[in-house]
């Protein structure tokens, strides 16, 4: 498992639901299989709802930091589910 | 003109109008759902026999208002075609309502629809001291709000950590919304199960299945949104099997029908006896 540093980064916590997801979704486009997102994303409905999209689309969350400002960082591993 | 018995034609779903000799006519709707043809038969009704129209009711229902008196038999016949009966309304066990559950929602925990049609089966128009409304709702979300029910049903999951395949991420812990989740010193896991809401959220949430639900039922008793207006209480641990969940709704329908007063809401009938007394006889079934 790849547990580097993410290949890019993504912040969500400027829009609201259903635009978060949609905004993974496009960042994880750009990424080879393996290759790690980091997404800066709000508590609340974003922490509880995109990293279970992303699991229904197989990529795989391995780390959740909470920042302690509202926010929370997650690395995900694009397709890590297949 | 024969006598009209209106209890007996309210027992049966006809529901008397202001204007004379017309009623709107209760559909047995159950979990939400008509089939297309038979839908069809109830717009073909509509127009024949009502005014053109349905009306949607706040539980779910169908209702064809502006059938005549002399119609009843006639549109009972061919209702009866499609397999569709009348409802019920008066003091007995109403409408099933349920949300579409985990057949169709992301985030649906249990097969609401495959249970609504058992609890319309078993109990639709038991008789009863006073209306009884039973609705089921897949999950904490709680889309049908279960405590607004006499006996409200709500999906959950009882979660249980397996160490051997947890990548530690904290997923789970941000996730909980009850806080019951703590990832502690990165090898370990704890879940504190009195604080646990069974939401499933956990184990829904979790990218390497390091979270294994059990399926129960949450059920909260004595809900009103009528005259008066109360929230159902959960007075039981989350209940995991189905038998244990008919074998309580027996025996709450069975209490209501032993203390409830004539037309006394089940949510009274339980202030006035004592919650107490109730949550004894529960506690007889030993319900797992």
């Amino acid at each position: 498992m790849n547990k580097g540093k993410a290949d890019a980064f993504v912040d969500i916590t400027d829009v609201v639901c259903p635009v978060t997801f949609v905004k993974v979704k496009v960042a994880i486009e750009e990424l080879e299989p393996g290759q790690i997102l980091e997404i800066r994303m709000n508590e609340g409905e974003p922490i509880q709802n995109v990293p279970r999209s992303l699991k229904d689309e197989d990529h795989k969350v391995i780390r959740v930091e909470n920042n302690g400002d509202g926010t929370y960082t997650v690395l995900v591993e694009k397709d890590g589910l297949t | 003109m024969a006598e009209v018995d209106y209890k007996e034609l309210k027992k049966g779903g006809f529901m008397r109008q202001v204007q004379k000799d017309r009623f709107s006519l209760r559909l047995r709707i159950v979990g939400g759902q008509i089939r297309a043809e038979q839908l069809q038969k109830v717009t073909e009704i509509a127009e024949k026999y009502g005014q053109g129209y349905i009306h949607m009711t706040s539980r779910q229902g169908i209702e064809i208002p502006f059938v005549k008196l002399q119609d009843i038999d006639a549109v009972k016949k061919e209702l009866s075609e499609v397999g569709l009966q009348p409802g019920a309304c008066g003091p007995r066990v109403r409408t099933i309502t349920a949300c579409q559950g985990e057949n169709i929602c992301p985030s649906g925990l249990i097969d609401t629809t495959s249970l609504a049609k058992e609890l319309d089966n078993r109990y639709f128009a038991r008789e009863l001291p006073h209306k009884f409304k039973i609705g089921v709702t897949g999950c904490c979300n709680n889309c049908l709000k279960a405590e607004e029910n006499d006996l409200g049903i709500k999906g959950g999951l009882k979660p249980a950590w397996q160490a051997d395949v947890c990548n530690y991420c904290g997923l789970c812990q941000a996730v909980c919304p009850v806080k019951a989740i703590e990832i502690v010193s990165g090898d370990t896991v704890s879940l504190n199960e009195t604080q646990c809401n069974y939401c499933g959220k956990c184990v829904k949430a979790c990218p390497v299945e390091a979270w294994k639900g059990e399926k129960g039922f949450i059920l909260s008793f004595g809900g009103l949104f009528g005259n008066r207006i109360a929230v159902g209480k959960q007075i039981l641990p989350i209940v995991s099997s189905k038998e244990s969940l008919y074998k309580v709704i027996d025996l709450t329908l069975a209490f209501f029908q032993k203390y409830g007063k004539q037309s006394e809401r089940f949510r009274n009938t339980l202030d006035r006896v004592g919650w107490e007394l109730f949550e004894k006889e529960l506690e007889v079934l030993n319900i797992e």
